[in-house]
């Protein structure tokens, strides 16, 4: 009792740690859950089934994918690794064409002095499209099919967004920092110009029958 | 020419290990630091399609998993081999459109978050690429009526080549 206390043996301390290493070790799984981040729509009221929206007809393109996983876009049988320049096209209807959607007029907000190429008070004139993408399916429809599909779309105005954001502000649309209020503003205004417009339709049994 | 004498010498020098619990310690933080407990038992078979366009879901405490796939190999007994909806950890046995299960499963998933961030719940779809969209439909259509209208469809990243425009 005297003795003064004893020094602890930290010898064991590393076989203690070691083992709580490797249980960490197996338990840790490092996968970081990527995905495409979309947004239903609400479920419509009942007593409004029936007024149906009316848009006009150059304004839709129909993509449609059958049970057999054929993908007919606007009317014609097309690859999946062309449905994004078609995407593009429809958006922008370079050539003003009578077929592909009405390019409205539109003016949008963003925040005045963030870009060379804009006009002092920060407000962008020009022409947005009013094109919607109706992708339809069948029942039957594989899913990693459909959500190639629908990675096409999204990649198609991606690359509008993204080259938007180049031309004018010289930066990745991706690299927008959303918690800067300044580029949040920016972020929104390029939505605003090119919408996610992809409607996805109540699927019906499209394919036919065998 | 004095190094190799010391066999004959002192023998063996032991090898300073006091600093050897630091170092584990520090490798058993990272881990403990990076380490994401599954808190669920996949019981169906599921291989998320490839996507170019993937993003990283942000914050996981407002994601609820719903997988769809086959069952794995040892349920396959129990549940045959039709595919099957799993809720977080439950799989749904309701017939045809899982319309109660989900309104009940987004309603308790809802009820965890903190006030602010109900409007934020982000539904993660788990889907399997070979599973047909009629399973995945009834789902959507059930989550629109549950009003879990954020949905992400789990995809890995897929590299592509780049410039294949034009």
């Amino acid at each position: 009792m005297a003795r003064s206390t004893p020094e602890v043996n930290g010898g064991s301390l590393a076989d203690i740690a070691f083992l709580l290493l490797i249980f960490f070790l197996v338990t840790t799984t490092m996968d970081i859950d990527t995905g495409i981040t979309r947004l239903l729509p609400p479920e419509p009221d009942p007593d409004q089934m029936d007024q149906q929206v009316q848009v006009n007809k150059r304004n839709v393109l129909v993509v449609l994918l059958n049970r057999s996983d054929l993908l007919m876009v606007g009317g014609e049988v097309m690859d999946r690794l062309a449905l994004k320049d078609k995407t593009i096209e429809f958006f922008t209807n370079p050539n003003h064409s009578i077929d592909l959607p009405v390019m409205e007029e539109t003016e949008v907000q963003f925040p005045p002095g963030s870009s060379s190429l804009l006009p002092a008070d920060g407000m962008w004139r020009g022409e947005v499209s009013k094109g919607v993408i109706s992708l339809q399916n069948d029942r039957s429809t594989t899913y990693g099919k459909y959500l190639q599909v629908q990675n096409e779309l999204v990649a198609a105005v991606n690359e509008l967004r993204n080259d938007f954001c180049r031309q004018y502000f010289d930066k990745d649309y991706e690299d927008l920092n959303t918690a800067d209020p300044v580029q949040q503003e920016i972020q929104d205004g390029i939505r605003q110009i090119y919408k996610m417009n992809i409607s996805e339709t109540e699927p019906k049994d499209i394919g036919g029958r065998n | 020419m004095a190094k190799f004498r010391t066999k004959t010498g002192k023998g063996l020098q032991a090898i300073n290990t006091s600093s050897l619990p630091d170092i584990v310690f520090m490798l058993l933080f990272f881990f403990m630091v990076a380490t994401q407990m599954r808190e669920t038992e996949v019981q169906v078979r599921v291989k998320v399609p490839e996507a170019t366009e993937v993003k990283k879901l942000e914050k996981k405490s407002l994601v609820s998993y719903i997988y769809i796939g086959r069952p794995v190999s040892q349920l396959v007994a129990m549940y045959g081999t039709e595919p099957l909806i799993q809720l977080n950890d439950k799989l749904v046995s309701e017939e045809g459109v899982p319309y109660e299960s989900i309104q009940d499963f987004v309603l308790f998933e809802r009820e965890k978050l903190p006030e602010a961030d109900k409007n934020k719940m982000t539904m993660s779809l788990r889907i399997d690429e070979n599973i047909s969209m009629g399973k995945v439909d009834d789902v959507k259509k059930a989550l629109r009526r549950a009003r879990a209208l954020i949905i992400n469809y789990s995809a890995r990243k897929e590299y592509r080549e780049q410039g294949r425009r034009r």
